[in-house]
Formats: structure tokens, C-alpha cells, sequence
């Protein structure tokens, strides 16, 4: 094993019948980083992140999430982190105390936690009165930040999020952000796709992906330096360009 | 054990919480077992009759007349040719036309014998063979009338030998054909809405994308279709007990057997039902799929399950085909334990079958259910 690194990924490939989804990839996200995952649609980041979560089976090379080998133990990578995707993901015919106690009850929380741990986060987001409210009822930003906090409720070391912010107004993004920052802050390390190009400047390193391999890996601002440009924004138009 | 409750505990929340469902799920069934029960019986009754008397005598009017007083017959018509009564039933205005030949009544009192001739629209095989029967009973009582009616009148005829049988109808005693359906059609309403509800149940996590979440946890694959299976195991109880009680109080009908054999075969019944819904849905992608691959196998269990016909008549390769049919044993078993009053022995060959086909298909239903893809 190297160093304590949260995740190891070495060569990972997955091919859909002869198209190759994700192209021999490498890279490592140190304990408490908050990692961004960028590229383009269908530039392959969702099928690489659902390999990482143990939701898909790689073609070759390998990974580790949290020590654990994503292949072969995927149930004790599954234990160590918390997810949440693009498409939302909690029950819309549910209440927010109903998702909690359903999600906390799956990752087998005893029922005196998921009480304590229910009340702490509607209190934190000050969703005192909608409570009791179907999540369907909810505004897109609120929502993604019950989903957000419902994938924390077993205290996961590593948290991927999947394009977290996807149709959020500015205001509730910067809240997002922020929420994301504290767990950052809290020694959890962040593994966030997003196509916001602000966003990408938040996080502390970040890759970008085209067509199935990674094609810049730094800092925001070594990247900037590197492609001599001043925003994050245009390194991605860029790299996306140089390979049309 | 505490990860199956919280997802039993959810899929109820749903299920209740659906103000659309819900009804469906209890009201339509029972709505249906009213209606089918009325109204789905092989009895033939009202049948159209017609004739043609060439003859017009007492005796042929005679003839007629007990056509008449029959409760299976409608005399309808008196055609006056054969051409228009083969019209009339080619148009479907009757289905039975009696002709009775010229000089009938004098050819019967001459030569102690005449011909008939009666047309059947044959279209439904099994309605026309039961025609036929009613109207040889009618004949031949009209038959040995005209016997007594000779030999009163001193006319010398050949002793004819009869033999009559009299029927003994067991379990049902007064032929109600409802006390042969309500049972079978219980059946159904029990398979079609577990059936239904277990095949659109997963697959309808994968459509709402919170399938992928319940993945990325490390909840295991029996919790989750355990969890997944036990509520609507709950629901398929309810909705035979309610079926039961409109069975006794609606239609009075006998249930001889033991309640406590009925339920218990009905839970491993309802097992096989829900693995095979789980099964389809973990292999299909919308419910709209899922739908149409639970119809397909509905119709095929139903029309091959032996209750609306026989699978005695069924051709051989039908007859195998029906021992991978689920319906055919819980039908067999509702029947003979609620008309017969079987006992346990008597259910053991459907019991171990039913209990194979429960452990393989929801063994396939874990097995199916892929958290990796």
C-alpha cells in the first residue's frame, strides 16, 4: 500500500463492448482533500466514479477507496463513504424525517442515533417546520442539501458527490459549498464532479478528463499558470479544444 | 434482521402514502370478484331456438311446445323455409333450428317411426355439444310420452329397455357454478396484484434513480428482497381474507376445509408470485417492460391453469407445461380445501411443488438482483 492516501487508482479502465469508457486512468486523493472531477459530458466521470463507489465492476487495472480494493470488498468500501448523485436521490413520497430514519436504518445506525443524528440535522439546516413534509414538496437547492446531509448520516470518511449543484441557484450553491468545506474541515476528503468552472476554483486539486483519461491533474492555480490563462474556465475550454 | 425492518417499514409508508394505489390495490380486485363471479359461467342458458314445422299438427305443435317450457330454450321463431332459418342463424339471430319433416305425425302413427333434423351453430364447440343434449332430452321425453300415449290407444310397439341414471353431485350438490368459480377467481385477483406490484416495485427504484443509492450502502441483497417481499406478502393476505369474506357473505359459499392449511399454503404461494415480480423486475429497465412480461406470464397462467377449462382436455405437451404453472396448484388447492374440506395429506403432492418453486424462484430473485453491474 502507498502512503495514506483516501483513494489509490491505478490504470482503471472500463470498456462498454468496444467503447472505452474510461481509458486507463491514475491518479490519488490525499486524506482531507476536497478533489475535483471535471470534463465534459461523456467524457466518462460518472462511470469512473461509480467504479469507485463498488456500483460498477471495472474491465482492468484497479482501485482503492478508504484501503478497501473496490473489486473485491466493495460492502466495506460501501461502509466508509457516503454518496450522492446527480439524479436525486431521496424518496419524494417521503417526509425528510422518514428519508432519514429509512437511509440511517439501512446503514444499520441504531434507532437512538438516527434520532439524535435527525434532530441534529434539521437543525442545522433549519428545517424545523418542513420536517414533517413530503420531499417533494421541497425546492431543488433545500433537497439537495437534505441529500447531501442524508449521505453523511454514517459518518463516512470519503463523500462523492455527483454533480451536487446540477440546476441550484447561485446563492444555494455558495451554501452548498460551504456545507462541503465544513465536512472538508472535519478531516473528510471530497470527491465532487461538477461543471461549474467556479466551483472548480474552490477545490484543492482537480483533474479534468476528456474522452476517457485524465488530461490535467494540479492545483487550480498551477493550471492556470501552466495552460497561461487566468481562469479555471479556460483551461477547461482549452484542453477540450486541443483534442477536437 | 433491524435493516429488513426499516425497509418494510418504508415500502408500507409508500404504499399507503399513494392515494392512487391504494385503491386499486384493494377496491378494483374486489370489484372484479363481484362482477367475474356473476357474470363468468360456462352455464348455457337462453338458448335462441327456431323451427320449421312442415307438418303443423297437434302432435309437432306438441313437439314445440315442450321446446318451449324448457328453461334452456327461447322459442323464438317459426321459420317458414329452411333458407330463411339458415339466414337467421347466419346472421346469429338463433342458434338451434329444429325442422320437423311433412307427414310427421302420420309417419308416427303409420310406421312408429320419423326423422328430425336439428342444426347446431357450432362456432363454440362445447355450448353446441351441450345444445344438442338438452334438445335429445327434450326429444326423447316427447319420445316416451308418445310411447304411453300408443300403448293407451292399444298400438303394439317394441318394449324398449331404458336404463336411467340418476346423478349424485358431490361438493356441489346443487351445481351453483359460482361455488366452482369464486374460489378460482379469488386465485386470481391474489396472483394478478402481487403479481403486479412486486414486478413494478424495483424497477420503479431503478426508474426514480433510488435504486443506485440503496446500492452504494452496504445493505445486503436477501435484506434488501426480504424487505422488499414481506409487505406485499402482507397485502396478498389481506386481500384473500377480504376475498374469503365477500365469498362466505356474498355468494355463500362453503369453506369446509381448514382456514389455517388455506393461509398457510397461500403464503408460500404468494412467495413464488413475488419472486417471480422481483425476478422480472431485476431484469427489466422501465415498468412499462416490466408490465408487459408480468402480462405475458398472467395470461398464460390463467388460461392454462385449468380454470375456465380442464387441463385433463388440454393436449399432453400443454398438460407438462401446466406443472410450471403456480395458478394450476393454488387453484387445486383453494378448491379442494374450500369445497372438499382436503386436509393436509391430501395437498402435500401442490404443497412440496409449490414450496420448490417458492425456494427457486426467489433464489433467483437474490441471485438477479445486482448491486455491480
Amino acid at each position: 500500500m502507498k502512503k495514506e492516501n483516501a483513494i489509490y487508482v491505478e490504470n482503471l479502465t472500463k470498456m462498454f463492448g468496444d467503447f472505452t469508457a474510461v481509458n486507463n486512468i491514475s491518479f490519488e486523493v490525499g486524506k482531507g482533500e476536497v478533489f475535483g472531477f471535471l470534463g465534459a459530458n461523456g467524457a466518462g466521470k460518472t462511470t469512473a466514479m461509480k467504479m469507485l463507489i463498488g456500483i460498477l465492476k471495472p474491465t482492468s487495472g484497479h482501485a482503492q477507496v478508504a484501503s478497501f480494493d473496490v473489486a473485491s470488498q466493495a460492502d466495506e468500501v460501501k461502509k466508509s463513504i457516503g454518496y450522492m448523485s446527480q439524479r436525486f436521490s431521496l424518496y419524494n413520497d417521503l417526509t425528510i424525517k422518514e428519508n432519514i430514519t429509512f437511509f440511517g436504518g439501512i446503514y444499520g445506525l441504531k434507532k437512538s442515533v438516527i434520532k439524535e443524528k435527525t434532530q441534529e440535522l434539521i437543525d442545522e439546516l433549519g428545517l424545523k417546520d418542513e420536517a414533517n413534509k413530503l420531499v417533494k414538496s421541497l425546492p431543488l437547492g433545500w433537497k439537495q442539501k437534505v441529500a447531501f446531509s442524508v449521505s453523511l448520516l454514517h459518518n463516512p470518511r470519503i463523500i462523492f458527490l455527483d454533480e451536487p449543484t446540477g440546476g441550484v441557484d447561485p446563492i444555494t450553491r455558495r451554501q452548498f459549498w460551504e456545507m462541503i468545506y465544513r465536512e472538508a474541515h472535519k478531516g473528510k476528503t471530497i470527491f465532487v464532479t461538477t461543471h461549474y468552472m467556479d466551483e472548480a476554483e474552490y477545490c484543492d486539486r482537480v483533474s479534468i478528463m476528456v474522452e476517457g483519461k485524465i488530461e490535467a491533474l494540479d492545483t487550480p492555480k498551477n493550471l492556470k499558470t501552466q495552460y497561461k490563462v487566468d481562469s479555471m474556465n479556460q483551461v477547461f475550454l482549452k484542453l477540450a479544444r486541443n483534442i477536437e | 434482521m433491524n435493516i429488513i425492518r426499516y425497509i418494510i417499514q418504508k415500502e408500507f409508508r409508500q404504499i399507503f402514502r399513494n392515494k392512487a394505489m391504494l385503491p386499486i390495490i384493494f377496491v378494483m380486485p374486489l370489484i372484479q370478484l363481484i362482477i367475474l363471479s356473476n357474470a363468468a359461467t360456462f352455464e348455457v342458458k337462453n338458448i335462441k331456438f327456431g323451427y320449421i314445422d312442415n307438418d303443423k299438427t297437434s302432435f309437432s305443435r306438441e313437439l314445440i311446445e315442450k321446446f318451449n317450457a324448457s328453461t334452456y330454450f327461447n322459442v323464438l321463431t317459426d321459420y317458414p323455409t329452411a333458407k330463411m332459418a339458415s339466414s337467421a342463424m347466419l346472421n346469429g339471430n338463433v342458434d338451434v333450428v329444429l325442422e320437423i319433416p311433412p307427414y310427421f305425425e302420420r309417419n308416427l302413427l303409420k310406421d312408429k317411426k320419423t326423422d328430425l333434423s336439428l342444426t347446431i351453430n357450432a362456432i363454440d364447440g362445447a355450448a353446441a355439444g351441450v345444445e344438442n343434449v338438452y334438445a335429445s332430452q327434450i326429444v326423447q321425453q316427447f319420445n316416451k310420452k308418445a310411447q304411453i300415449d300408443f300403448r293407451l290407444q292399444g298400438v303394439a310397439i317394441d318394449q324398449q329397455q331404458l336404463i336411467e341414471t340418476i346423478p349424485l353431485f358431490w361438493y356441489n350438490e346443487t351445481l351453483n357454478y359460482k361455488t366452482f368459480m369464486v374460489p378460482g377467481i379469488l386465485v386470481l385477483l391474489v396472483t394478478m396484484i402481487t403479481l403486479f406490484l412486486s414486478g413494478m416495485n424495483v424497477v420503479r427504484e431503478k426508474e426514480i434513480g433510488t435504486l443506485e443509492q440503496i446500492n452504494v450502502t452496504p445493505i445486503k441483497k436477501y435484506h434488501f428482497i426480504i424487505g422488499k417481499l414481506f409487505p406485499f406478502l402482507v397485502l396478498g393476505l389481506v386481500l384473500l381474507t377480504v376475498g374469503l369474506i365477500i365469498a362466505k357473505l356474498l355468494f355463500n359459499i362453503p369453506i369446509i376445509g381448514s382456514i389455517t392449511l388455506m393461509y398457510g399454503y397461500t403464503i408460500i404461494y404468494i412467495l413464488v408470485i413475488l419472486g417471480i415480480g422481483l425476478f422480472i423486475s431485476n431484469y427489466t429497465e422501465t415498468q412499462q417492460q416490466a408490465m408487459f412480461i408480468a402480462w405475458f406470464f398472467m395470461v398464460i397462467f390463467i388460461l392454462m391453469s385449468g380454470l375456465f377449462t380442464p387441463i385433463e382436455s388440454m393436449p399432453k405437451w400443454a398438460q407438462i407445461l401446466t406443472e410450471f404453472n403456480p395458478i394450476k396448484y393454488f387453484v387445486q388447492v383453494m378448491r379442494m380445501v374450500m369445497l372438499k374440506g382436503a386436509g393436509f395429506t391430501d395437498i402435500i403432492p401442490q404443497l412440496l411443488k409449490t414450496l420448490l418453486y417458492a425456494i427457486v424462484m426467489n433464489g433467483l430473485a437474490v441471485w438477479s438482483y445486482k448491486k455491480v453491474s
